[in-house]
């Protein structure tokens, strides 16, 4: 259990941390598909940057985990079908319902209790994926 | 001191502390992806007997699980502790796009119009939120990733099918917002 609580600790500082920034905002996520504000470049843009250093580091010192184990970037599967229309797909929901997945959990927790009702339909998105996978272009 | 908390936390602090959530959770030997979890939660309830995507040792996720259940919490604290509740600070040519649509300049974090209880009980309302959680819930997972797992974690680490994913998401998110909007709101 205590091992688990490290996690439940940094979920608690994502929630505080994306809802005072307001990137859990609806209106934030239209004013950056409306190109008209860089705060949430801001975020993903200083997120990214200071991920892309810190990620060379750890491969360039060969950085372990804190059970001593050698940190490995694994490489994603090479495809384009699969993560543009899955993209694409995942853009228009973001869009429409202003929330991604975690924003949509921080959402119920602030108290916009309507966000259930997205989480609850993206579970059931994952499961019809899951259903019909092989069917679909990867 | 206190008015330094209860107002908008800036972009920068924002950015460098959620690189900084990512770090924490590559240096305790998992990896920062939120969306994993709603397959996990289709796996725990058992549909893995018939549906071999959810056939997995999904209890090697519960640290994901218990990120998601910190997420709920700080978005509570984040309410009851450290808000003012003041309207979201958007720029006013979104505050002019937006009254097209004929959704109000914001009152508080969200747009009443989409996440009221009236809205959530007409037909319409309902049915934006539903697709709109199905889209995302679907699109992560043909894409394998979302803004966490691939804006993030994938482009921090400078992979391809992230930055094809990320530009997925925008066409997307400019169709929609662009295109759709006018036709439904």
């Amino acid at each position: 259990m205590m091992k688990l609580l490290k996690f439940l600790f940094l979920g608690i500082v994502f929630g505080i941390v994306m809802t005072k920034s307001e990137a859990v905002s609806w209106f934030r996520i239209q004013e950056m598909f409306r190109f008209q504000s860089f705060h949430m470049y801001g975020i993903i843009g200083t997120a990214v940057t200071l991920g892309v250093l810190g990620v060379a580091l750890i491969k360039r010192f060969k950085i372990r985990d804190f059970q001593g184990n050698p940190i490995v970037f694994y490489p994603k599967e090479k495809s384009f079908i699969r993560y543009i229309f899955g993209g694409i797909i995942f853009g228009l929901g973001w869009a429409l319902s202003g929330s991604c997945p975690g924003p949509m959990v921080v959402n119920i927790g602030y108290g916009f209790f309507a966000l259930i009702i997205v989480f609850l339909f993206a579970i059931f998105g994952t499961f019809i994926y899951g259903v019909i996978k092989d069917k679909l272009p990867h | 001191m206190n008015d330094f908390i209860t107002q908008t936390w800036s972009w920068w602090f924002s950015g460098i502390v959620i690189s900084a959530i990512m770090f924490f959770l590559i240096y305790f030997g998992q990896s920062f992806g939120f969306s994993s979890n709603l397959r996990t939660i289709c796996a725990a309830s058992g549909v893995g007997k018939k549906i071999k995507f959810f056939d997995f040792n999904w209890k090697s996720q519960i640290w994901n699980i218990m990120f998601l259940l910190g997420a709920i919490i700080g978005g509570f604290i984040a309410k009851q502790f450290l808000s003012n509740d003041v309207p979201v600070e958007i720029s006013t040519a979104t505050i002019q796009d937006l009254s097209k649509l004929h959704i109000a300049a914001p009152t508080t974090l969200q747009p009443v119009e989409l996440f009221s209880w009236n809205a959530v009980l007409s037909i319409k309302g309902f049915l934006i939120l539903a697709f709109g959680g199905f889209f995302v819930g679907f699109g992560s997972r043909y894409a394998g990733g979302c803004t966490s797992g691939h804006a993030i974690s994938g482009l921090s680490d400078l992979q391809m099918p992230s930055l094809i994913a990320v530009i997925g998401f925008f066409i997307g998110g400019l169709l929609m917002t662009h295109f759709i909007f006018p036709l439904i709101f």
